[in-house]
């Protein structure tokens, strides 16, 4: 089950047509693409198109109701193969994930359906995880369009904008036989707007319909001699066809007056933080009245020559404004000026940032450079009403927040069961001193920040243990490999567990198991415990592992015994057989197990059954301050407070009421004979009457000493 | 909707016209998300136009989230804003941040401007993990970033919502609203805030009282709290006369100090052992009376008095037991695990007591010499390999923790007890020696904040400790030897990887430097 359900808002897809539709930008495209004819949808989770999946999952009547097949693929690969179904038939399909890192993953898939081409449209909603918020390499997936050759969408931020690329972007495919990439950028994918609606339509032409007529074009496989006629396909017939149609359909938008010796050419996606800057610097208002020349590239590739050419017609100058590098559209605009003989000379990096993303304030500032060097007369008329230009300077006790306010890394959610597995192996360290880890991509990265500080690389999804590879070369200690549930399914059991294995890498791999893909939102997988109405669930990572040709596999059901986990990883390290140690930790996620648990208890505490609910606490009395317990946990409840006794001076460790009582705290005291601060509450609701009962006799009992105890030390007190 | 002042420019007017910004702060897991929700369900019920966008990610796992929106009544002729996606430095109207930092944060982003924005703010703090894992105090300086929010917003709301919304058994979301709809920038009423909260329909009740506690707090604008609390007159006569020696003996101003350091004493062991305390203190303060202490304000006396009372009170096994079996600290667990009155509460204690504890609490020379025995040796594996829980509110864990207590009265003669006061006698020996600089002998005396904690995190402190004074005795003149020792207590209180690299290596490089600069 996912981290969040669409189960109440996916009802809004049913929407009919001509009305508006209110919500967020993820649902938007979903009923864009019910209104495109969709035949099947495809992806892989991942922030910021997460919620599309969950829309999607959660979507399934809906679309059910329409023929659409939906696949929760199994990589990103995995949804772009999928695009074959369009080759041959005139069956639309979208496949979505996060880029640039999914886009990596998928490209072998992609470049072959480009290379063929499509009959049916083929739609890629990449979501780009890009500037603040992202957790990913920043890169551009625009390479990834250039080198394919696929068409790349960039619409206009606002809903209305998006639903209309969507349905043109099938258009645009089917007339150059192309997929098309539409790219949203993190915002985008959240944001709340609306749009007026289309009605849905179910394919007029269905899958079923393909297996039962299955058509083969020789011309359409890539291998020679179709793939060098796909090149010249590509450049002969197809981008003309794309240039016509994104023409014909003004795709892209011309805003503002038409004259004028300056203009700006913007991605359609940073439209909206242009707007704001050139508010801010006093020309335009709130409403997009401007009489700057805007061009709007809702298509950021291919550009169109004829186009530019008009638009820079009579302009002496254009400022670009292109997020990321290398800067693949000024370059190119360049060559298209410069091809044609025009005078128009293109500024862009040189004025903004040439790396980072462009936020409001760093299009501000670029805009404003822009005006005052090559249009100083509309600057100094409106400059004076501009709220910025009066802008005081920073104060000194703002530029000293700098230094006082602590960072804010991520880390491990409170009672996660991933905590206890780096806690044992920051303890193992203490015996064995620094190991090389080899992290991969999940949760568990977090690892590498404090309070653990362990991990040494990252190589990308599913490649914990292949990162691992070349340290085959054991003389005392052993690299240490952590792979989580998700990436094991996404490629790591063949390029982690099946290369060690192959290769006889002598090494030890932490396969981390928690019931679901956790970091991109709880959703399921083939190993989760789960029932899932819609998919095969609960096989085995331990059948897959060994069907691999491991030997050596150790499980944990219950990660938060650090001495056993501790235990375990140590006979891992120093077992006298060769190969691949594979410890499988498995405890599932903690965040899904309050989902479900939390109200299921609160009602059985409501029916009148006996419940008992575990909390764990730290004395202050005999809590020295010395913090320890939070540099092997980091758990997020459990934190510090002033310290109540007037003569200490250090704070004291505290565990507060978000505590889940998952009891690590506790066994990290045990395994590093810490401090007998932690103690356990069980509290009990509707206890019996016999348990009752002796409560109240051990209540007289223990009250009763205490009470001596009491008297005795205020004979003696201050 | 902000008007600018009055202009005959008709361009101008129309650029008057323009979108609030609302910037969120949150921490993930405090309900930013269902906040942003709820502004938009009280803009769309007004009747004006919105837009919410967030940058969710990892930043939910922990991190810091930001959500952001913009509002405007609808425009006459049906003309569409442009709504931006992210704020703009100097360009936002309300920002509303749900911990301290977090509005810190949002002013040095340039957010908080004093000719726009209104900051609504709780002032509790989420500590972060590099504030947290610090073994001494790491926490942020909370002030510096008071004084910056008072100093950048053009109006500034701030209590401790946290507090408001576990009083209140709501949600910090909840009091923000409250506050929010109080601080009146937003023309909306408010019963269309609450009119959102019943919509949503989820814990309607709690959100709604803490919504409530929010908007009354908010209005009444009361300065947060933070009152220290004062020492407590002596109840009893042996209090009294100890008191009484008190403001004999000692400067005014260290007499809330001492007195709490006898209080801390007489209830770890007796009179008599706060009498002991006040022998040594005294001579302490001989010490600082030679030295000239009125005109270092007797800092030397005063950092005694706190670490010899704590030294003192050192944590063996009776204390622990003692303070696990009192009766306030059962009325404290309770109430920390929100047990409602006459609840049945389990407890039990991690503890892990070692074959040295053992020898510790027995009489000093049994237990030295059990400590080195043969049985010793073969004692320890299989009885004390693991940690025990201790069930204190069952009757056989108690029994077992309250007849360890009540070897208090023979604790004089333990192992523990004859090695603690040797050392102190030791560290106060270093302390008064003649000749010493005076802010040496200062810093000698805090030198006892490094030792912490119970069985390895005690032994290891005690090396940190050690070592210092081995460093000091290399040699005891050596040129701005208090500074190094300052130095060197803050790098063991850094070495936040619990193996004392940091100490080691300040050390070495000190060893390492000329004890004395050459001459010339």
């Amino acid at each position: 089950m996912a981290e969040r359900s669409f189960a109440h808002e996916v009802e809004k897809l049913r929407i009919p047509a001509g009305q508006e539709f209110r919500g967020e930008g993820i649902l938007a495209v979903t009923k864009a693409l019910l209104q495109s004819v969709v035949g099947y949808v495809g992806g892989y989770q991942g922030a910021p198109i997460s919620h599309l999946m969950d829309v999607l999952a959660d979507a399934q009547g809906v679309l059910e109701e329409l023929g659409v097949h939906f696949e929760a693929s199994a990589s990103e690969a995995a949804a772009a193969a999928m695009l074959a179904a369009s080759v041959n038939y005139p069956i639309r399909g979208a496949v979505t994930w996060k880029s640039t890192v999914g886009t990596n993953v998928a490209s072998d898939a992609l470049a072959n359906v480009a290379s063929g081409g499509v009959l049916g449209g083929a739609l890629i909603i990449v979501g780009e995880d890009y500037g603040e918020g992202s957790s990913i390499v920043q890169e551009r997936s625009h390479a990834f369009a250039m080198k394919s050759q696929m068409w790349l969408l960039d619409p206009r931020p606002d809903l209305e904008s998006i639903v209309r690329m969507v349905e043109r972007g099938f258009e645009l495919s089917e007339a150059s036989n192309t997929p098309v990439i539409l790219q949203l950028r993190i915002r985008a994918c959240h944001l709340y707007g609306r749009f007026r609606t289309g009605a849905n339509r179910a394919p007029p032409f269905t899958l079923q319909d393909a297996l039962e007529n299955p058509v083969r074009d020789l011309s359409r496989i890539v291998l020679p001699p179709a793939s060098f006629q796909h090149e010249q396909e590509k450049i002969e017939r197809r981008w003309p066809a794309a240039l016509d149609f994104i023409r014909a359909h003004r795709l892209n938008e011309f805003f503002g007056a038409a004259g004028g010796a300056v203009g700006v050419i913007v991605q359609g996606g940073l439209y909206n933080t242009l707007m704001r800057a050139l508010e801010l610097n006093g020309v335009a208002d709130a409403f997009g009245n401007t009489d700057m020349p805007i061009y709007v590239l809702n298509v950021t590739y291919p550009l169109v020559p004829d186009e530019i050419m008009q638009f820079c017609a009579g302009k002496a100058t254009v400022l670009m404004i292109e997020e990321g590098q290398p800067e693949y559209i000024e370059q190119n605009l360049g060559m298209i000026l410069r091809n044609a003989g025009s005078q128009t000379t293109v500024v862009g990096k040189d004025l903004l940032p040439r790396a980072g993303e462009y936020t409001g304030e760093a299009l501000r500032r670029g805009v404003e450079s822009f005006l005052r060097r090559y249009a100083p007369a509309r600057l100094s008329s409106a400059a004076a009403r501009s709220a910025h230009s009066a802008r005081p300077q920073v104060s000194k006790a703002v530029q000293a927040l700098a230094a006082v306010l602590p960072l804010r890394p991520a880390g491990f959610c409170t009672g996660c069961p991933e905590r206890p597995l780096f806690t044992a192996l920051k303890l193992l360290e203490r015996e064995t001193r620094p190991l090389h880890l080899s992290c991969d991509i999940g949760c568990h990265l977090f690892s590498i920040l404090p309070p653990f500080n362990l991990g040494n690389t990252t190589m990308g999804y599913g490649l914990g243990a292949a990162g691992a590879a070349a340290f085959n070369a054991p003389r005392g200690k052993r690299a240490v490999a952590i792979m989580g549930d998700g990436g094991f399914w996404h490629n790591g059991l063949t390029s982690g567990v099946a290369n060690a294995v192959f290769n006889r890498t002598d090494a030890v791999l932490v396969v981390i198991d928690n019931g679901s893909s956790a970091a991109t939102g709880g959703q399921d997988i083939l190993s989760s415990r789960a029932d899932n109405k819609t998919k095969s669930t609960k096989h085995s990572i331990a059948d897959a592992v060994r069907g691999v040709g491991v030997t050596w596999l150790r499980s944990i059901d219950r990660t938060y015994d650090v001495a056993r986990m501790r235990a375990t990883l140590r006979a891992a390290m120093i077992a006298p057989e060769k190969g691949l140690k594979v410890v499988l930790a498995a405890s599932e996620c903690m965040l899904n197990r309050q989902r479900r648990e939390r109200p299921r208890e609160s009602r059985a505490i409501a029916a009148g059954a006996r419940v008992v609910r575990e909390r764990f606490g730290v004395d202050s009395d005999t809590c020295t301050g010395d913090h320890s317990c939070i540099r092997l946990s980091g758990c997020p409840s459990l934190t510090i407070r002033p310290n109540p006794d007037p003569l200490r001076e250090d704070p004291v460790a505290h565990v507060d009421n978000t505590c889940v009582g998952c009891g690590l705290c506790g066994e990290v005291a045990h395994a590093a004979v810490l401090c007998p601060s932690f103690y356990r509450a069980e509290l009990v609701f509707n206890p019996t009457p016999i348990e009752r009962l002796f409560a109240r006799l051990r209540g007289k009992i223990i009250g009763l000493l205490q009470g001596i105890a009491d008297t005795r030390r205020l004979r003696r007190a201050y | 909707m902000r008007i600018e002042p009055a202009s005959t420019d008709a361009a101008a007017a129309a650029r008057a016209l323009r979108p609030l910004s609302i910037a969120i702060a949150a921490l993930g897991g405090q309900g930013g998300g269902v906040l942003s929700d709820w502004i938009v369900a009280v803009a769309e019920r007004h009747g004006w136009l919105v837009q919410a966008t967030q940058v969710p990610g990892v930043a939910q796992r922990t991190g810091t989230t930001m959500y952001y929106l913009e509002t405007c009544p609808p425009p006459a002729g049906g003309a569409q804003p442009v709504f931006a996606l992210m704020p703009v430095p100097g360009d936002v109207d309300i920002v509303l941040a749900a911990e301290l930092m977090e509005a810190g944060r949002a002013v040095m982003r340039g957010f908080v401007t004093p000719d726009r924005t209104t900051l609504v703010a709780s002032n509790h703090r989420v500590y972060a993990i590099t504030e947290k894992s610090a073994p001494g105090d790491g926490i942020a300086d909370a002030n510096a970033v008071l004084a910056a929010l008072n100093g950048e917003s053009r109006r500034l709301v701030t209590f401790d919502m946290e507090a408001a919304a576990a009083a209140s058994a709501s949600a910090i979301s909840a009091v923000l609203l409250g506050a929010l709809a109080a601080a009146a920038v937003l023309p909306f009423p408010r019963a269309l805030y609450e009119q959102a909260i019943r919509d949503s329909g989820v814990a309607v009740a709690a959100n709604l009282a803490g919504f409530a506690a929010g908007f009354t707090r908010a209005l009444a604008d009361a300065p947060p709290a933070g009152a220290t609390a004062t020492a407590p007159a002596p109840g009893s006569a042996a209090g009294k006369r100890l008191d009484a020696e008190v403001r004999a003996a000692f400067p005014a101003h260290l007499h809330g100090l001492v007195a709490e350091g006898v209080r801390r004493l007489m209830d770890y062991q007796d009179g008599a052992y706060a009498e002991l305390y006040l022998t040594r203190l005294q001579a302490v303060l001989r010490r600082d009376q030679r030295a000239d202490g009125l005109h270092h304000g007797f800092a030397l006396t005063a950092a005694a008095a706190r670490h010899l009372a704590l030294w003192m009170a050192y944590d063996d096994t009776i204390r622990v037991a003692d303070l696990k079996t009192r009766s306030g600290r059962f009325e404290r667990f309770r109430g920390e695990v929100g047990a409602v009155p006459g609840q049945i509460v389990y407890v039990s204690e991690f503890m892990y007591p070692r074959f040295q504890e053992l020898c510790e609490t027995l009489p000093a020379a049994f237990g030295e010499r059990l400590a080195r025995s043969a049985l010793g040796a073969r004692l320890p594996p299989p009885l004390f390999r693991r940690g025990r829980r201790i069930g204190t509110s069952r009757i056989t864990g108690f029994l077992a923790l309250y007849a360890l207590a009540a070897l208090r009265r023979w604790r004089r003669g333990t192992l523990r007890y004859r090695t603690e006061q040797g050392r102190i006698d030791a560290w106060l020996a270093r302390i008064c020696a003649n000749g010493m600089d005076y802010e040496l002998s200062v810093q000698i005396a805090a030198c006892q904040r490094l030792i912490k904690g119970y069985g390895d995190t005690h032994q290891r402190s005690m090396r940190n400790f050690s070592a210092i004074m081995e460093f000091i005795d290399r040699d005891p003149g050596r040129p701005d030897l208090a500074a190094q020792v300052r130095q060197l207590r803050t790098a063991a209180l850094a070495a936040a990887d619990d193996d004392g690299r940091e100490l080691r290596a300040a050390l070495q490089a000190l060893i390492d430097q000329p004890a004395r600069p050459p001459a010339g």
